[in-house]
């Protein structure tokens, strides 16, 4: 595959990791938030963290769209597929089995009649609708500003239809704010305990550098853009080390085989066009989080299933026990959580960070947890 | 004899021959009837053709001797009919392969069909077909069937039961079986994994992905007999079929009280199915294959395993993918390309498709 | 994240494409990246071009990484 073979070869793998040995101080401590969800699958599945020295510690941030989806927002959709057989309910196969309330998904909401299909693009949700006249079509669209553009589209490609059949549900949310949520929330030591942050890459395509550079000054912390292959987050760890080693907190684009400095205007463009921001909406793990999300503009009103189906907001509390939000600002590993592969597991998660593959816990407990078999149990059961 | 008997008798019996290329199944289909006789007469009992089947009973008879291996398994899948096989050729190779990782040469096989009211008769003719086939190709008589219709929109168009039972060799001391992976065995594998689900997830609705890739649906009889013939060291064998290869490895860690690491490196993926499983956002440890085993062999044996499998046409591509651990935890790793190590866990959940 | 991949136009009619990886193919938008030609690579997600591979970039971070001592960022 050209343009990811590359970035996954051994030999450069081993000599980026070589030079990030030099040039580490001993001593010093480098706590790097890797926002996005595809930076922390791809440091697990590589196992990256073998290859970094000791005093690199690689935070998992919040950057899974399915796991900061609040449950209440979840439980709107299955009970709009589940009480309204006129209804089609579109979405992507990440969001098929995420439980809501009472353990319910939209599997099961399938399951008891609701009508839920899954697609791989918002055209194919457009198509249902006019496919379907005598159905209305309701698109579950979920994602920060990567997937934004084509929810976009589909709005577009709607109105131009002149379908009235065809909404909405929006739950895209934005992710500048949600760094600014994990510096400012919490014990309030946070921003302490961070030393940098490996930017989203896939969400700067569209929304560009520059989105970044507010954050790094106001935080004075480094971030540097990277791509999803394990070369590209090696680079970049050795990016943020000479930043932080400099004493210097900018933005670098690591990743500028795709992302420009602006974005892409077309789409930023459309998105500007067909919603604007909420004044406040809950993240899962970290609460709510002022102009953090995106709703369907006045001038797309008809297209807005919330408003169209009154639907209702009610935000339900995680679980208890759950440490997600310490653990989404980096104060507590996932192994610290009392309840982490005991009753919080993939089958059944009860918080955020265990809800998909991506999230801060469920990747450790499927690719890390044997590291935290203590060498004593082995010796004991054998 | 019995065979003469029936076609004489098809000719007083039925006024019109089923209409394979208008025809539907009717809820008489099911009956137990005339329309159920005629439907066994001229499809079931022509395409598999056997002096067990024909002989008119409720029961097939047979003498056995020897270690028995029996195995059974419901086929349903959507679609029924994808590239490189259809739901009637799956139905033999899955049975098929089960009695095969006992050490057993399958034998017999029966099979169970459960239709949908208004199945095209074209279509159950094609995957009859397919399963007479498989069954030829696989040395194998299907000796007992049953049919049931249900109502429209009470099934999936056609499910599919097969029952095959095997008698394990003389020479083979001790057959193989999951508990007996000690640390230390190598771990092998056939060929190349996930062609089987990358094809049925690619060619589901909704996901518009064009591709040369075929299901690897096979019967593996053979190449589990050329295997044994080699080497006596093989300790188990397992068709990593729903779930994967990690499924697969975790299940038979877990019954033999072990572990294992794998080379991330040695797995044969295609590169057409490393492409499919990057675009959907799959992972192709975990999905199904169709044609393939794993084979957990003792270490001195294990080149001598892998000669024997590469040297028949469904082995070609086989390799030797990792080891058996001392693990109290049962926890599968691998070694990834860049020096790594990760866990492979258990499948949660069924693949699907994503997009973050 | 976002689960976005490198593929290769293959051909090209209005805003809809085709775009290939090692021999899979998927029909994609490229309303976002309206210069986008066949040959060139475009980053897919959820079946829309979000922006074109710089192949000058990406020659010059693949030599970087074998040289990781010259290995720099570009500052916005």
């Amino acid at each position: 595959m050209k343009y990811i073979e590359e970035f996954r070869d051994p030999a450069a793998a081993k000599a980026i990791a070589a030079q990030i040995h030099a040039e580490i101080e001993l001593g010093r401590r480098y706590h790097f938030m890797e926002f996005c969800g595809g930076h922390t699958h791809a440091l697990c599945r590589f196992g990256l963290e073998d290859l970094l020295p000791d005093n690199i510690r690689m935070i998992h941030g919040p950057g899974c769209p399915v796991c900061v989806l609040p449950v209440g927002r979840l439980d709107m959709a299955i009970d709009l597929a589940q009480s309204r057989p006129d209804i089609i309910l579109a979405t992507y196969g990440d969001m098929m089995r995420v439980p809501g309330s009472e353990g319910r998904t939209l599997l099961s909401a399938k399951a008891a009649g609701g009508d839920v299909r899954m697609v791989y693009s918002t055209l194919q949700a457009v198509e249902l609708a006019k496919a379907n006249p005598e159905r209305e079509v309701v698109f579950f669209a979920i994602g920060f500003e990567t997937t934004t553009p084509a929810t976009a589209a589909a709005i577009k490609a709607a109105s131009d239809a002149g379908l009235s059949n065809f909404s909405v549900f929006c739950n895209h949310v934005l992710t500048p704010s949600a760094i600014d949520a994990i510096m400012t929330t919490g014990t309030g030591e946070t921003g302490a305990r961070l030393d940098g942050f490996v930017g989203p890459g896939n969400v700067s395509t569209i929304i560009g550098a520059e989105a970044y550079e507010d954050a790094a000054a106001k935080w004075t912390k480094p971030i540097v853009i990277s791509g999803f292959e394990p070369n590209d987050l090696l680079q970049s760890i050795l990016l943020l080390v000479r930043q932080v080693n400099d004493g210097k907190a900018f933005v670098e684009n690591a990743f500028a085989r795709a992302v420009r400095l602006g974005g892409n205007e077309a789409a930023k463009a459309l998105c500007e066009n067909v919603f604007t921001v909420r004044d406040s909406f809950e993240w899962r793990g970290l609460g709510s989080i002022p102009a953090s999300a995106l709703q369907v503009a006045e001038d797309f009103a008809c297209f807005d299933a919330e408003r169209k189906f009154k639907m209702a907001y009610v935000s339900r509390p995680d679980h208890k026990a759950c440490d997600c939000a310490s653990i989404l600002r980096g104060e507590k590993r996932p192994s610290d959580c009392k309840v982490f592969a005991a009753g919080c597991t993939p089958e059944h998660p009860l918080g955020s960070c265990m809800v998909s593959p991506e999230g801060a816990c469920a990747a450790h407990y499927l690719y890390g947890r044997f590291r935290d078999a203590a060498p004593a149990d082995l010796v004991a059961a054998e | 004899m019995g065979m003469d008997k029936v076609e004489k008798r098809t000719d007083r019996l039925f006024s019109k021959k089923l209409d394979f290329a208008r025809g539907a199944i009717e809820l008489t289909h099911g009956a137990g009837g005339k329309a159920s006789a005629q439907l066994f007469e001229e499809l079931f009992l022509p395409a598999f053709h056997n002096p067990m089947l024909g002989a008119g009973d409720d029961q097939a008879r047979f003498t056995g001797h020897g270690r028995m291996v029996v195995a059974t398994d419901s086929h349903v899948v959507s679609p029924l009919f994808f590239p490189g096989g259809d739901i009637g050729a799956l139905s033999i190779h899955g049975t098929v392969n089960d009695v095969a990782m006992a050490g057993a040469v399958p034998q017999y096989l029966t099979a169970g069909f459960i239709l949908e009211e208004g199945f095209p008769l074209k279509d159950l003719r094609t995957i009859v077909g397919s399963m007479a086939n498989a069954a030829a190709a696989a040395g194998v008589s299907i000796i007992a069937g049953d049919t049931k219709v249900v109502e429209r929109g009470k099934g999936d168009g056609i499910f599919i039961n097969t029952t095959g039972i095997g008698i394990i060799p003389d020479r083979i001391a001790e057959p193989p079986a999951a508990h007996r992976a000690a640390p230390g065995d190598k771990i092998l594998v056939s060929g190349t994994l996930g062609d089987h689900g990358v094809t049925i997830l690619s060619a589901r609705e909704g996901l518009p992905l064009i591709s040369p890739i075929e299901s690897d649906s096979a019967a593996l009889n053979t190449l589990v007999r050329d295997l044994l013939d080699a080497t006596d060291g093989v300790k188990v064998l397992r068709d990593p079929t729903r779930g994967g290869l990690a499924t697969a490895i975790n299940e038979l860690c877990r019954s033999s009280g072990t572990g294992a690491v794998l080379e991330e490196t040695c797995i044969p993926i295609r590169k057409t199915v490393d492409a499919a499983c990057e675009l959907l956002g799959v992972d192709p440890l975990y999905l199904a294959n169709e044609g393939k085993l794993i084979a957990i062999v003792s270490p001195e044996e294990a080149q001598t395993a892998l000669a024997a499998l590469k040297g028949h046409p469904l082995g070609q591509d086989a390799a030797i993918i990792g080891t058996i651990t001392e693990d109290a935890h049962g926890f599968v790793q691998m070694e990834t390309p860049l020096g790594g190590r990760r866990m492979v866990d258990w499948l949660t959940g069924d693949p699907l498709p994503r997009i973050c | 994240m976002c689960l976005a991949l490198p593929a290769e136009i293959v051909s090209i009619d209005g805003e809809d494409a085709v775009a290939d990886v090692d021999g899979v193919q998927v029909p994609i938008s490229i309303a976002f990246v309206p210069d986008a030609m066949p040959g060139d690579y475009v980053i897919v997600h959820v079946g829309y071009a979000l922006s074109k591979i710089d192949q000058a970039e990406a020659a010059q971070q693949i030599a970087a990484m074998h040289s990781p001592a010259i290995t720099q960022g570009v500052a916005p």
